[in-house]
């Protein structure tokens, strides 16, 4: 497995006086707004439509975007995003695969925040160090490690802060006051905050109970706040975003990619403009601060 | 990871395990996503609490007695023995076998001595149902049974691959009363079932209990799982010191390794003893220089699977192979974080025995002895064959069997292309 090498995006693979993620928050504090971070699986049916979509979306509304890491078990993740695994590593996903997505779409795009989602076997088996450099190299700003709870973190967490990659970690609802000083004091870039007891993609997130929750966060941290989880519908991503610092959107993007493949799961012509779209409605909602 | 590992400094004790943090050495700990950590937090403190409560022990011990039939007899298997000094060939060979008879438990496995305990623990916490994962069936049959007596209801997972080759145990788990759910997701077997299980769990945290059947997943459960299936060895130390004098120990123990909760619980109370000799049988499948295997231990690396790290069965980029075995009880991919970290200290040493062996043991068990014994246990057998003969006549291997075999005679009946 060749790595990618950091090539000639290594000048513009981080941005001047730090962190993109952080950035991004700002300027979005700024303009009176939260944050739509859509959500995409690397190699989701195949390399080529991932990349266009990865591409298409700061045009279309995202103001900082998640790629999956495709994986054989993925433990946190309901059966939408399983499938969307299932399919990028059909079609050939690696660790290397989606460092090179993220290399290329670097070239374009210098200012939208990346984050890589995924579960820490395939870090592992990459070479946490090794991973970490090409991370670096390729223009990654930020982790969701699932499986990494901070008591875990030793492998990787130390070497990513100090290339300047943030590790983001999920706030659950049954996070205690307890806990929540522990996981949160071990988080940088923006803190998750998943919106449902469950899995992804399986329930809807209760508007109430988050603007119970997201105060709650708030008396512990400075770092800006996402919801995902449950967050399916433009109304939805729009009260979120101003729930909280920002909204993401996952299973519902992967659902309309999946409904536009055809039988044999290739994609259609549409199939980029159609999760596009859906990405655009997102952001209307995001934007229009009703 | 890749990096070599620096061989690990032999420790004075070899049953301190786990550290705080859930560690055997290096493997253990609790890789879960966040949403799980509330979770496995609460059943560890509940389960320090109960170990520290008499009662909670005396009430468990009580039902092994009454209600599982414990203890499970230690049988001397003369007629194996005296097949093994002949295939020695020579005089004074042929080790004596004795068969740890786990199989004659209710339910017909050792499963059960786990499950009681966690089903304790869970009342004890006020959790009002119970979800587990099952492979071959004989956890899920064990917790369905333990849910009935307690009146708790239970949902099993099962793999769908599993629920088709595994009809008889499906029947009997819904007699039970459980509800067994065909988990689809992924290769439809015991890994994803129990990915299933524990997606379920968390969005199911205020009255749910999830019974782990094996010493895997995250701490506590590898550590639990192997203090309560301890009786097992507990067992075996005093039994052949009745049956072969005072101060008597084994000189080998032998046990098959899916997970390793059989294992783990012959071997833990011996791991301090130098004179015993441990070994660990993994399913070698077609042979473990095949894909189709499920020799974690011989053929695969360590890595991050269901909440540790253990030694996994995986590709190069880290993505988990699916195990092959005969015996649907041990085609798991990964392994006991606690035999990782034996194995790398040598303290146990794992081998393998494939399906053509395994299916030899089991019929010629079933022969000599009058015991069908359970496809798992039958590749521990295997092993013996192959040891026994090379041992001198005054040596004893103790080898755990682990359950019945009744379960599997369709499949064996397959294999020898007998329809039934």
């Amino acid at each position: 497995m060749s790595a990618p090498g950091p090539g000639a995006v290594e000048s513009v693979a981080r941005p001047q006086g730090g962190s993109r993620i952080a950035a991004r928050f700002a300027e979005l504090k700024n303009q009176g707004r939260g944050a739509l971070i859509p959500f995409l699986e690397a190699y989701d049916p195949d390399p080529a439509t991932s990349m266009a979509i990865l591409r298409g979306m700061p045009g279309a509304g995202a103001d900082l975007i998640e790629i999956g890491v495709p994986f054989t078990d993925p433990m946190a993740d309901g059966p939408i995003i399983q499938l969307a695994s299932q399919r990028g590593l059909k079609a050939g996903a690696t660790m290397a695969g989606t460092l090179a997505m993220v290399r290329d779409f670097r070239t374009e795009d210098t200012t939208t925040p990346v984050i890589l989602m995924g579960y820490l076997n395939p870090i592992l088996s990459y070479g946490a160090e090794r991973f970490v450099t090409d991370a670096q190299a390729s223009g990654v700003d930020g982790l969701i490690v699932v499986d990494m709870p901070p008591e875990e973190a030793e492998v990787l967490a130390p070497s990513a802060l100090a290339a300047g990659i943030d590790i983001i970690r999920l706030v659950a609802p049954t996070t205690d006051e307890a806990r929540l000083p522990v996981v949160l004091n071990a988080s940088s870039g923006f803190v998750y905050y998943v919106a449902i007891t469950g899995i992804t993609g399986t329930r809807s997130a209760d508007p109430e109970a988050l603007r119970q929750a997201i105060p709650r966060l708030r008396r512990h941290t400075d770092l800006p706040i996402a919801i995902g989880f449950g967050v399916r519908t433009p109304e939805q991503a729009g009260e979120a975003s101003r729930i909280a610092d920002g909204a993401v959107v996952a299973s519902a993007l992967i659902d309309t990619l999946a409904h536009s493949l055809d039988e044999q799961g290739r994609a259609k012509p549409d199939s980029v403009r159609k999760v596009l779209d859906q990405v655009r409605g997102l952001a209307e909602a995001v934007r229009s601060g009703a | 990871m890749n990096k070599p590992v620096t061989p690990p400094l032999r420790p004075n004790t070899f049953k301190s395990g786990p550290d705080s943090a859930g560690r055997f050495g290096g493997f253990g700990g609790r890789y879960v996503a966040e949403t799980l950590m509330p979770l496995i937090l609460e059943v560890e403190a509940a389960y320090t609490a109960a170990r520290n409560d008499p009662g909670f022990d005396k009430e468990w011990r009580w039902l092994l007695k009454e209600y599982v039939g414990r203890p499970s007899p230690l049988w001397f298997a003369e007629r194996i023995t005296k097949h093994c000094a002949g295939l020695a060939g020579k005089p004074g060979h042929g080790a004596k076998v004795y068969f740890k008879r786990e199989d004659l438990n209710h339910t017909g496995a050792h499963k059960i001595n786990a499950v009681i305990g966690q089903i304790l623990l869970a009342r004890r916490m006020g959790k009002k149902r119970i979800i587990a994962e099952t492979g071959a069936g004989q956890h899920g049959v064990a917790t369905a049974t333990a849910c009935a007596l307690f009146g708790l209801p239970c949902t099993v997972f099962m793999g769908a691959v599993d629920v088709e080759r595994q009809q008889p145990n499906v029947f009997r788990m819904k007699l039970l009363g459980a509800e067994v759910v065909p988990v689809t997701s992924g290769a439809a077997t015991l890994k994803d079932a129990m990915n299933e299980a524990l997606r379920h769990w968390v969005a199911n945290v205020e009255d749910t209990y999830y019974c782990i059947g094996t010493v895997a997943g995250p701490h506590p459960y590898p550590v639990m799982v192997r203090d309560f299936q301890s009786v097992i060895g507990e067992e075996v130390r005093w039994q052949l010191a009745e049956q072969e004098g005072e101060g008597r120990l084994p000189d080998v123990l032998v046990a098959a390794i899916g997970g390793g909760s059989n294992a783990m619980g012959l071997f833990f109370p011996f791991l301090d003893d130098p004179s015993v000799e441990i070994h660990g049988v993994e399913a070698g499948g077609h042979g473990v220089d095949t894909p189709a295997h499920a020799a974690s231990l011989t053929g695969g690396r360590p890595g991050v699977l269901h909440g540790n790290r253990t030694y996994l069965l995986q590709d190069e980029h880290g993505q988990i192979l699916e195990g092959h075995s005969i015996s649907a009880g041990l085609d798991y991919p990964g392994v006991g974080p606690e035999h990782s970290w034996l194995h790398e200290l040598g303290r146990v040493q794992y081998v393998n025995a494939t399906d053509q062996e395994a299916l030899d043991a089991f019929q010629l068990c079933t022969r000599l002895e009058g015991i069908i014994p359970a496809l798992e246990p039958a590749h521990a057998l295997a092993h013996v064959l192959r040891l026994a003969p090379t041992l001198p006549a005054d040596k004893i291997i103790v080898m755990n069997m682990s359950g019945r075999g009744d379960k599997d005679i369709f499949t064996v009946a397959g294999h020898l292309g007998v329809k039934i």
